[in-house]
């Protein structure tokens, strides 16, 4: 299964195995990882799962449609890595991924 | 003794209510009461994701079992409630348990609405709440299949939406003019009936169903004076508020619990949240919603509620729908009188309909087009003035939209 670390915004971080087809939102969500909201549950309805993806990993993750990138050009603390993580889904390419949360989901 | 919070409903409202509990320091036991065999689930993807099959049932649940186990929580599932005592402070279960209460928070959430015809338990006609309801439902999908919606609503159409994608024979009856008349404005209403015929679905609007027909099992719909024949149907037709616990125990209940703003019903001890509540809306307005936002957001200040400190709740209500390749997203509460402003082009399947309330954004209906819902949210909470032609304006970035 493949390893997602979460690094909360105080630095604390979270290895933990997500399986293949699972979105990056779930595994912080399945796994008490805080600093993931995720209110709408995953439909890329409320813009509450931002994570700033490590900068090694941003190639290998799909391109965002455009639904994601106009919710995330409104989100806090954006960075060009910026990903709403229930639409990054789980591929063992992505062993090893590494993302981390932003101050607030509001 | 410890405290003991008892939360009857055991759906998003509850499992909110729980992570804000334990987030704000609620050090005491909680026990939450569910009448399905299964702890808090989302509800939103039965009709979408998990009814195509796109997402498997373990993904549905909002919290790892441990959660419950860490905040000190006692899930009680597949147990109904059979009465409260507000005197003693207990609640009895169905099967005799008693349990007493500091605090008691009713998340009872609805059921469906049930339809008065005949024929109406025939097998073959299902309806659509739960885990098992889309279980059952699923089974009957098979290719070819003659699909009767009855309820042209979020469910009648998500259900169509689904079910055309997968080969199915598909008819929606609305006993209405008009699709989600309940829920959107009648430019919504058309777009979607129109995309819903292109991908072959058959509305029969101003059509409301008689009666099922069929032997031993239904095998058509008698609807507007003829019988259409059905291999499946499917009721969609609203839900209605479980408010019976709280009437029993003389609890004012209007279709819904009905709460204050801080989620407190008369007696101190006694809280409502979610889908089962009528309470003031950001606006004012006297409302019940059925929807998660209100679910997460009520049971947010219903915790805050119950361990003393209250907050008023003036969240801007927010709703989603996903149909095909359509995203909708609303915020904020159509009014009748509103003024109706369209930003962009219904047939490029990326538009907004603003709903304009003396001068100030009041509410924004969204498909395909985020910039108008999240920034309308905004504009709505801030109780922002917009002129109806700027709205309209589709040069004008949503980002710049306020500044005059």
């Amino acid at each position: 299964m493949p390893k997602i670390k979460y690094i909360e915004h105080n630095g604390k971080e979270h290895d933990v195995d997500v399986p293949v087809g699972w979105s990056v939102m779930e595994g912080a969500v399945k796994n008490l990882i805080p600093g993931i909201d995720a209110d709408c549950g995953g439909a890329c309805a409320c813009a509450t799962c931002h994570v700033h993806v490590d900068p090694s990993w941003t190639e290998k993750i799909p391109p965002k449609q455009d639904m994601e990138e106009t919710m995330l050009d409104f989100a806090q603390e954006l960075t060009p890595t910026s990903r709403l993580s229930c639409q990054i889904k789980v591929v063992s390419e992505l062993d090893g991924l590494v993302v981390r949360m932003p101050k607030s989901q509001h | 003794m410890a405290e003991h919070f008892v939360i009857i409903g055991a759906g998003q409202a509850a499992a909110q209510a729980v992570a804000t509990l334990k987030a704000e320091g609620y050090s005491g036991a909680i026990t939450v009461i569910g009448d399905e065999p299964f702890a808090p689930y989302q509800r939103p993807p039965l009709s979408k994701a998990y009814l195509s099959g796109a997402m498997e049932r373990d993904r549905l649940f909002l919290k790892p079992d441990a959660f419950y186990a860490e905040a000190g929580c006692e899930l009680v599932l597949g147990t109904a409630v059979a009465s409260i005592d507000r005197l003693q402070r207990t609640i009895a279960l169905v099967g005799g348990r008693v349990l007493p209460y500091n605090k008691l928070l009713l998340a009872t959430g609805t059921r469906v609405r049930r339809i008065p015809v005949p024929g109406e338990t025939l097998p073959g006609v299902h309806y659509l709440r739960g885990i098992a309801d889309v279980d059952t439902l699923r089974a009957a999908f098979e290719k070819g299949a003659k699909l009767a919606v009855v309820g042209g609503g979020y469910i009648g159409l998500e259900v169509a939406a689904v079910a055309v994608r997968q080969g199915l024979e598909v008819t929606v009856f609305e006993a209405l003019e008009r699709v989600m008349a309940r829920a959107v404005s009648p430019e919504l209403s058309t777009f979607y009936q129109r995309v819903h015929r292109e991908a072959g679905v058959r509305l029969e609007l101003n059509t409301g169903v008689e009666a099922f027909e069929g032997e031993g099992r239904v095998s058509s719909v008698r609807a507007g004076g003829k019988s259409h024949p059905a291999d499946v149907v499917l009721v969609g037709i609203g839900v209605v508020p479980n408010v019976e616990l709280a009437k029993d125990i003389g609890l004012p209940c209007e279709d819904g619990i009905v709460v204050d703003d801080c989620t407190r019903t008369p007696d101190p001890a006694i809280f409502a949240a979610g889908d089962c509540t009528r309470h003031t809306t950001h606006n004012g307005r006297l409302v019940r919603l059925e929807s998660v936002q209100n679910a997460i957001d009520q049971a947010k200040h219903a915790a805050l509620a119950m361990i003393g400190r209250p907050t008023s709740y003036k969240e801007v209500p927010w709703f989603w729908s996903d149909q095909y390749d359509l995203k909708l997203q609303i915020a904020g509460l159509a009014q009748a009188g509103d003024v109706l402003v369209l930003r962009g082009d219904p047939s490029a399947r990326k538009f907004a309909v603003f709903h304009s309330r003396n001068g100030a954004v009041a509410a924004v209906e969204a498909v395909n087009a985020a910039p108008e819902y999240i920034v309308g949210r905004k504009l709505i909470a801030e109780g922002a003035k917009v002129a109806p032609e700027r709205l309209a304006d589709t040069s004008v970035p949503m980002k710049n939209i306020a500044q005059a």
